[in-house]
């Protein structure tokens, strides 16, 4: 019996070792299959993505792009758009980020319609956003000069001068506004130069053949924005617009709806006077915040402008659209030292009657840069007046791309004036004799005073000395007709977003699209989202989405404090704003940009690593507030590099020297890049996607850029 | 030409706006003349950064002289010795070798000091509020030169308007009086045509404001106008007294 039971048990224990094995087997079998899988999959995941990549296009419709006549286009959009009666606007509630020209003029107009508005700004007070510094003027298409503008007029050489590189229906509609902007800002009391007839007085400014730029001595951004700081300040004082000065948004907050499609619901915001973390709730959040110039350290753009809040964007979905069109204004003033910083802009205005030139002959050059003698005492037929030579029909007025990429032309043959060789003159003294010194003063006394408290130099004596510095960026976040990003419920406005000025922006554009965007077309846009959510409640801010958002805010920050390392924050920027303006700036190589890019990964891990941040993070803290901000310029800068690497064309403010006909003008590859591109972030690390928007020019016949005759 | 100098820079530090106050003297060494007096404190802010201490806090922004954030008194001078400018434009040519420099806050009642040489000017926006304003709404207004204004009437309304609101005005007055800048809002818009409906309301109501702020009487001393980066002429205060006194008579 014993042993019958035995053989049992020694052949259950045989058995179950077969199976066992058997099982072993299956299973080693079973993973050798999985990994082949894997691996096959893993193969074909790159392929499949670029085909993907080839494949993702936006196209009109996904644009919103209104069906009609270009004349016609908005003029439908607002006959059909669907709209919010006066008694849902009070349950709504908008956020707008930033006070500039486009935030300060949507918050203002989205509270006088009657919606509730929660505004933000880094600085102490609404009224110091950085349109303020904007000096020469602001476009629109008036004709009160009678010397042949129209708003198609306005809208050509608007698309002419970005190089055909922006979408036509928005462009139109930027020039259709324009004279609505002028009447708005004279009704605000906004005090524009006249003439002693009393009506409104204009000036030239580059890319165009009439004068259509209406002005305020040399502070027309300071008038307008303090027009629409009134505006802002009378619907604060109704409590219509909470307004929240010292805070800086960190993140944005995405809700999913009931169909699981994510919405931005609202922010998180750091008060920078107590550190504290906070969180808001809106239906709708808008951001105008401006452009990203500061990656290159040494810009015009103010100290606190910053790129973080396209990168919260960038981060939650929305595509950053041409990152790599950043617009280098001719006229700034020199660098001069290596403790510098930022650069200073001499008006565009001072083109109407200044001359740019340098010297002939290579050794006054060199005797000019020794010091030895001053731009005054060389005589005139030894002056080589550049940009009247090459350009005849737009002489010292062609777009601001052209006169820098000029001047560094000259600057590179050793034509430069000053010590360090990186320097032209722009010259007055032929006005001056025309006009007498009384009318220049009036004209541009302010400017005078500026340049000479910099440089020490008198430049009615002698001519001043400028050179091209970074000063806008057209790129910016992708928006539809609507401005709304690709995330529901994210709108982003003026220099913000990338969507009016193509390649290459045109003078006293920038005030026009930041009002046009504020005052007329966002707080129209914003209700055919809007009329859809009239009936979602206000959300708590003790929902988990907020939660989650706070914490990964205050990890980022907690992280940045630990670092510890040997490193200022501001000696790290300086050498990205090296990197950006060595092998990023005015004239690119497919062997530059790859420099860059490696040049950015290592400067990343860098920053990571070595940064030192002092004090506490919950208290007021600039050199944290500093850290963050860098954080992001610096994955913009990579993000610049790499839309600059893929655009195989020089266009408007992008030039890469490959591209360029024989005379050195750029060289637009119509055929092949002939798109918005658009890049879609895919994680920490990792390539974007990208998208292209193709631009099909439906109405405007495309051409090689001619400012000679 | 601009050289290279030797300074100590004596800055008032203050932890917060309860804490207790006290001047702090750091030396600089080798600061180039043509620095600005902002960059200068950028290189004294590294250099404490890099002795792991907390560098000056202070209200800087475009640095060419139009945001108003810069506010600093400098050697007993808003904004410094030199005039017609902010502290962002003042230029370390401007001082000598060996100079020790004072730099304090803005120091006035309706100023709070926030840290070290940051002062809190929400007062000027609450006075903005009150009234610095034409009522009009975006949209529905008439062409821009369907009211033809005169030149010098324009003039003098920019010039009024060319106020960036930095506080020097209330730092520099005695009875830390906001006067020069509600009289020149006050200023630009009652000269304007489309100011004007409003004028008396508003001059009534920005100066109530003011007052209810903790703001000072006028000393009619001129400090302000004299301090003031952007030169905002005393004729403003002039006319705002007028409108003033009109509307109470009005009254």
């Amino acid at each position: 019996m014993a042993k019958k039971e035995e053989i049992i048990e020694a052949a259950k224990e045989t058995a179950k070792k077969v199976a066992v094995k058997a099982a072993q087997k299956a299973v080693e079998v079973a993973s050798e299959v999985v990994a082949e899988a894997k691996e096959a999959l893993e193969k074909a995941a790159p392929e499949a993505n670029a085909k993907a990549n080839a494949n993702a296009i936006i196209t009109p419709e996904m644009a919103k792009i209104p069906a009609g006549p270009l004349e016609l286009k908005w003029t439908n959009y607002k006959n059909h758009q669907k709209l919010v009666n006066p008694a849902n606007k009070r349950r709504l509630d908008v956020i707008v980020i930033g006070t500039g020209l486009a935030g300060a003029s949507a918050a203002a107009s989205l509270a006088e319609m009657g919606f509730n508005v929660l505004n933000f700004c880094i600085q102490d007070s609404p009224r110091r956003a950085h349109s303020i510094a904007a000096q020469g003027g602001i476009n629109a298409a008036k004709n009160y000069q009678n010397d042949g503008d129209s708003v198609y007029r306005l809208y050509y050489d608007t698309i002419k001068g970005g190089d055909y590189r922006a979408r036509e229906a928005n462009v139109y509609r930027l020039a259709e506004v324009s004279n609505n902007i002028i009447d708005q800002c004279v009704a605000q009391g906004v005090p524009f130069a006249r003439e002693y007839g009393g009506l409104l007085d204009n000036r030239s400014f580059g890319g165009a053949q009439v004068s259509r730029t209406f002005y305020a001595k040399g502070q027309t951004g300071q008038q307008l924005l303090l027009g629409a700081y009134s505006a802002l300040s009378r619907q604060i004082g109704k409590g219509k617009v909470k307004m929240y000065t010292r805070y800086e948004m960190l993140d944005i907050v995405l809700i999913k709806d009931e169909n699981g499609e994510p919405r931005a619901r609202g922010i998180i915001a750091r008060n920078l006077v107590t550190g504290r973390i906070e969180r808001f709730f809106a239906h709708a959040v808008v951001v105008g915040s401006g452009g990203y110039g500061n990656t290159f350290f040494l810009s015009t753009n103010a100290m606190a402008s910053n790129g973080s809040a396209a990168m919260q964007m960038y981060r939650h979905g929305a595509l950053f659209a041409n990152p790599c069109y950043a617009q280098i204004h001719p006229t700034c003033i020199p660098k001069h030292g290596d403790f510098q910083s930022k650069l200073t802009l001499m008006s565009e205005s001072l083109r109407n009657d200044g001359r740019i030139w340098v010297p002939k002959k290579l050794e006054d050059a060199k005797r000019l840069q020794a010091g030895e003698i001053k731009g005054r005492d060389i005589p005139e037929e030894d002056r080589d007046y550049y940009l009247e030579r090459r350009y005849p029909a737009f002489g010292n007025l062609v777009p601001r791309d052209v006169a820098s990429r000029a001047a560094k032309e000259r600057c590179d043959k050793g034509y430069g004036v000053n010590n360090t060789g990186l320097a032209v003159f722009l010259d007055f003294s032929d006005a001056i004799q025309r006009l007498g010194k009384d009318v220049v003063a009036q004209k541009y006394g302010n400017l005078f005073q500026m340049y000479e408290k910099i440089v020490d130099e008198n430049p009615y004596e002698n001519p001043m000395m400028i050179f091209p510095a970074i000063h806008y960026t057209m790129g910016g976040i992708w928006v539809d007709y609507e401005l709304q990003t690709s995330v529901k419920g994210l709108f982003c406005i003026g220099e913000a977003n990338f969507s009016d000025h193509g390649a290459n922006r045109l003078g006293a554009s920038a005030l026009m699209q930041g009002l046009a965007d504020g005052y007329f077309v966002l707080p129209y846009t914003i209700q055919n989202y809007l009329s859809d959510q009239i009936g979602v409640p206000r959300m708590s801010t003790d929902l988990p989405e907020f939660a989650e958002a706070e914490k990964a805010v205050q990890d980022k920050i907690d992280r940045l404090m630990a670092i510890q390392g040997k490193r200022s924050v501001d000696s790290i920027h300086k050498e990205l704003g090296l990197i950006m303006w060595d092998f990023v700036g005015m004239g690119r190589t497919a062997e530059s940009l790859k420099t860059a890019i490696e040049k950015i990964d290592a400067l990343k891990k860098e920053f990571w690593s070595n940064v030192y941040i002092p004090g506490e993070a919950n208290a007021l803290n600039n050199e944290l507030e500093k850290a963050l901000r860098l954080a992001d310029f610096i994955e913009i800068g990579r993000l610049m590099a790499v839309d600059a690497l893929h655009r195989e064309e020089s266009c408007g403010g992008h030039f890469r020297e490959e591209y360029q006909t024989p005379e050195g003008e750029a060289l637009r590859q119509d055929d092949k890049f002939s798109y918005v591109g658009c890049w879609k972030y895919m994680g920490e690390d990792k390539e974007p996607q990208l998208i292209k928007e193709p631009l099909d020019y439906e109405f405007t016949e495309r051409k090689t850029r001619n400012y000679k005759n | 030409m601009d050289q290279y100098i030797d300074i100590k820079v004596r800055v008032w530090r203050q932890a917060g706006p309860k804490a207790q106050g006290h001047f702090e003297t750091y030396e600089l060494k080798h600061v180039f003349q043509g620095a600005s007096f902002l960059e200068m404190i950028d290189i004294l802010n590294e250099q404490l950064v890099a002795e792991h201490k907390d560098p000056v806090t202070y209200d800087h922004d475009c640095r060419e002289g139009i945001c108003g954030m810069c506010s600093m008194y400098v050697n007993g001078h808003p904004h410094g010795p030199d005039s017609a400018i902010t502290t962002c434009q003042l230029h370390m040519r401007k001082f000598h070798d060996g100079e020790t420099i004072t730099v304090e806050p803005w120091r006035s009642r309706a100023f709070p000091v926030i840290k070290d040489l940051m002062v809190d000017r929400g007062a000027y926006d609450k006075i903005m509020q009150a009234g610095g304003f034409v009522s009009v709404n975006t949209g529905g207004v008439p062409d821009a030169n369907a009211i033809p204004i005169p030149k010098p009437v324009a003039d003098e309304a920019m010039d009024a308007a060319s106020c960036i609101g930095c506080g020097a005005c209330a730092a520099a007055c005695k009875n830390g009086s906001a006067m020069l800048f509600v009289s020149a809002k006050v200023s630009q818009l009652a000269l304007l045509p489309q100011g004007k409906i409003e004028a008396a309301a508003r001059a009534k109501a920005m100066v109530a404001k003011m007052d209810e702020l903790g703001f000072g009487n006028c000393t009619n001393t001129g400090a302000c106008a004299a301090e003031c980066p952007k030169s905002v002429s005393l004729a403003n205060i002039a006319r705002l007294n007028r409108e003033f006194i009109c509307a109470k008579f009005k009254d």
